[in-house]
């Protein structure tokens, strides 16, 4: 009896690396995401696109628990954020830190492995290869040892995504990896997505320009306080869509949205 | 009335005491809570007062959990306010620290116009006494002083990753609001075994400015921790030698302490002030002083680098390798007040690069050499600037002058081999000066 071949010779479905059901997200009353349904299958670099304030970060946060959600649910391979931790990346927008902490760019990407080790354990001899390893990665090896304000605007984003490769995840999310870097870092950052999909890594990239996205990406993600589509971007990258994401200033969501927050008490 | 005992044990008391509130206030100012530190202590004081209505005696373990229980009220407060109306936790900071404090002060009138309460001497709390460090136990700051310390360097990894970025740190799943507490509550352990010593209304210095001055002197948490406590320790023993005159000329230093009847506490903190003086100016890179310096050794460089190349060039047409040039021609060639020609000369005479005769100066061979690299440096780059930016060539040469004195070698190495592979070098011109690519004569 051969089981074997008959696996191997039935198509198998691609693994879903992100699912995300009913997630809605309100602060202080006010929707800022509404109803989302995606699902993104692993793999893929999936770019997240819409308008200034269509909750693009928030989407985010939501995903990996830092906001509350008021409805829905967020899995990773099939199994809550919380019990999937050690499989995701996190690389937040460079502004929301302190670039003047005491600490080198060394420091930064060795906190990576930090959930990995651990309560109380200390990096030890195998996260600083690691570490250093990692900011090889991103072109970034010489400058270990700089405080991280000595570093220019697209090395510290640099030191962010090697902090995230530090994490060793299969799943990554990156807020606005691109905003404010010098084509050096652009090109490095680019040549760094495609690494990681090519070792099968699923990447999530909030991402502004439009004239680009196309040409990175192989998935995007349309949003605007709700899903406008959520698919491959030969087919979902289109005028029609794009138009529904970013066309017509105040829609009914907008209208909606103001309505509720003045009903509610504060 | 202190013999020398009593003297090292104030001065320990104090040190270890600066030295604990140094390390946990380190962590309190990068998490950019300096603030809450301030309001804990403030609003100690109406905790302090009603023990002592309770209690109806001046004891200090009831006295410390009155200061701990109202001082975590507050914390409570600011961040009820902070999180249900819209004030910003700056604001309720402020709010609450006042109304505490006004409370507090209102009991303590309360306390002083009775007998008893006049005698118990409860208003020392204010500004901290001497005296409560030789009635104390030691080791009470001593064991608070070592908790801290293990505590801290316990849990050394998760209050970095916490204070550089909280929000990375929750996503990897640290409880980033139970550790912001345990912060919160050594600062305010800390805060309520320093109360009788500095005050409530001083505290917040001791966590305070340890911190600040620490960092001028370094670039790493694990060392900004050490030498805060070390300032910490030295700002309170310090304070402490001079609140008590009796004590200096006990150790031979009388002289130091005019001043009978100062609280401890403001002398803590002027000691405390003084270190972050020095630090501020004096730190080898981050300090005022070096970086004024080093702003100035730039500024002297790139003078005399105008200079060099501005000699170079008057001279390049002629036949001789190093001809005189006439100091009046250099003085209004570059774009350079012509009063400071003559400073920069005999500055670079000075370091064997020219050579003086009458009103002519010319190179020595070591200064041809230097000027022969600068101009070489300074051409390449205009080179690639023309065409590689689309610049006009006499556009190019100032915003030459700006970038080229940064210029590490093996970039102008590199430029050199790109402009020569492109053709627009000769090929056999490698480590020459190349032409101008504009005109030189003004």
């Amino acid at each position: 009896m051969s089981v074997a071949p008959s696996i191997a010779s039935k198509k198998v479905a691609p693994t879903t690396a992100l699912e995300i059901h009913d997630l809605t997200v309100a602060y202080r009353h006010k929707p800022v995401l509404w109803d989302i349904d995606l699902e993104v299958p692993e793999g893929k670099l999936a770019c997240i696109v819409g308008p200034n304030g269509a909750g693009k970060t928030t989407l985010i946060k939501a995903t990996l628990g830092l906001v509350p959600l008021a409805s829905g649910n967020v899995k990773i391979y099939g199994r809550p954020y919380r019990e999937q931790r050690h499989l995701v990346g996190y690389v937040p927008q460079r502004e929301t830190v302190d670039w003047d902490f005491p600490v080198t760019a060394l420091d930064v990407v060795k906190m990576g492995t930090y959930g990995k080790l651990g309560w109380f354990r200390r990096p030890g001899a195998r996260e600083r290869e690691w570490a250093r390893e990692c900011l090889d990665q991103v072109e970034l090896a010489d400058f270990a040892h700089r405080q991280i304000r000595q570093l220019s605007g697209g090395q510290q984003q640099r030191v962010f995504l090697a902090r995230a490769l530090a994490q060793d995840a299969k799943v990554y999310f990156m807020d606005e990896p691109f905003a404010g870097v010098d084509a050096a870092t652009e090109g490095a950052i680019l040549r760094l997505l495609q690494d990681l999909r090519s070792a099968g890594k699923t990447v999530f990239v909030v991402h502004h320009d439009l004239q680009t996205a196309e040409e990175y990406f192989d998935w995007v993600i349309l949003l605007n306080m709700r899903l406008l589509a959520c698919g491959p971007v030969e087919t979902t990258f289109t005028r029609e869509n794009l138009h529904k994401t970013y066309g017509g200033r105040l829609t009914i969501l907008d209208q909606a949205a103001e309505a509720v927050s003045r009903r509610s008490p504060e | 009335m202190f013999g020398p005992s009593v003297v090292w044990k104030v001065m320990l008391g104090a040190a270890l005491l600066g030295a604990a509130s140094g390390f946990i206030g380190t962590f309190a100012v990068l998490r950019r809570r300096a603030l809450v530190g301030d309001m804990l202590a403030h609003a100690a004081l109406p905790g302090i007062c009603l023990a002592f209505l309770l209690v109806g005696s001046r004891e200090l373990f009831s006295l410390s959990l009155g200061a701990l229980a109202t001082g975590l009220l507050g914390v409570v407060c600011v961040a009820a306010i902070a999180r249900w109306t819209r004030t910003s936790q700056d604001a309720a900071i402020g709010i609450v620290l006042s109304t505490f404090f006004g409370a507090g002060i209102v009991l303590l009138t309360v306390i002083q116009s009775n007998p008893t309460g006049h005698q118990a001497g409860i208003d020392t709390y204010l500004f901290g006494e001497i005296a409560s460090l030789q009635s104390r136990d030691l080791g009470t700051i001593g064991i608070t002083a070592l908790t801290v310390l293990f505590l801290v360097l316990l849990g050394f990894k998760e209050l970095q990753v916490l204070s550089f970025d909280p929000e990375f740190a929750a996503a990897q799943g640290w409880p980033t609001f139970w550790l912001d507490l345990a912060v919160m509550t050594m600062v305010a352990v800390v805060t309520t075994i320093g109360l009788p010593i500095c005050g409530v209304i001083l505290m917040a210095a001791m966590l305070i400015t340890p911190a600040v001055a620490a960092r001028f002197w370094t670039n790493r948490l694990e060392h900004l921790l050490a030498i805060a406590a070390l300032i910490g320790a030295l700002a309170g023993a310090g304070g402490c030698l001079l609140a008590a005159p009796q004590l200096t000329a006990t150790i031979g230093l009388g002289w130091l302490s005019s001043s009978h009847g100062v609280p401890p506490g403001p002398l803590i903190v002027l000691a405390g002030t003084a270190l972050l003086m020095v630090s501020m100016f004096f730190a080898p890179e981050r300090g005022l002083v070096a970086r004024a310096w080093r702003e100035r050794k730039l500024r002297a460089r790139i003078a005399q680098d105008h200079l060099l190349r501005a000699l170079y060039e008057l001279g390049e047409k002629e036949p001789e390798a190093r001809p005189w040039i006439d100091q009046h021609r250099l003085m209004h060639h570059g774009h350079w007040t012509p009063s400071t020609v003559p400073f920069r000369l005999s500055q670079a005479d000075r370091k064997g690069l020219l050579e003086h005769q009458s009103n002519r100066v010319r190179f020595t061979d070591r200064g041809r050499a230097l000027a022969a690299k600068l101009v070489r440096t300074h051409r390449l780059w205009e080179l690639y600037m023309v065409e590689d930016w689309r610049r006009s060539p006499e556009l190019v040469d100032r915003s030459a002058d700006a970038v080229e004195h940064s210029l590490p070698e093996e970039v102008v190495e590199r430029l050199e081999a790109l402009l020569q592979s492109e053709g627009r070098l000769p090929a056999t011109s490698l480590g020459e000066v190349p032409e101008s690519p504009h005109p030189i004569e003004p």
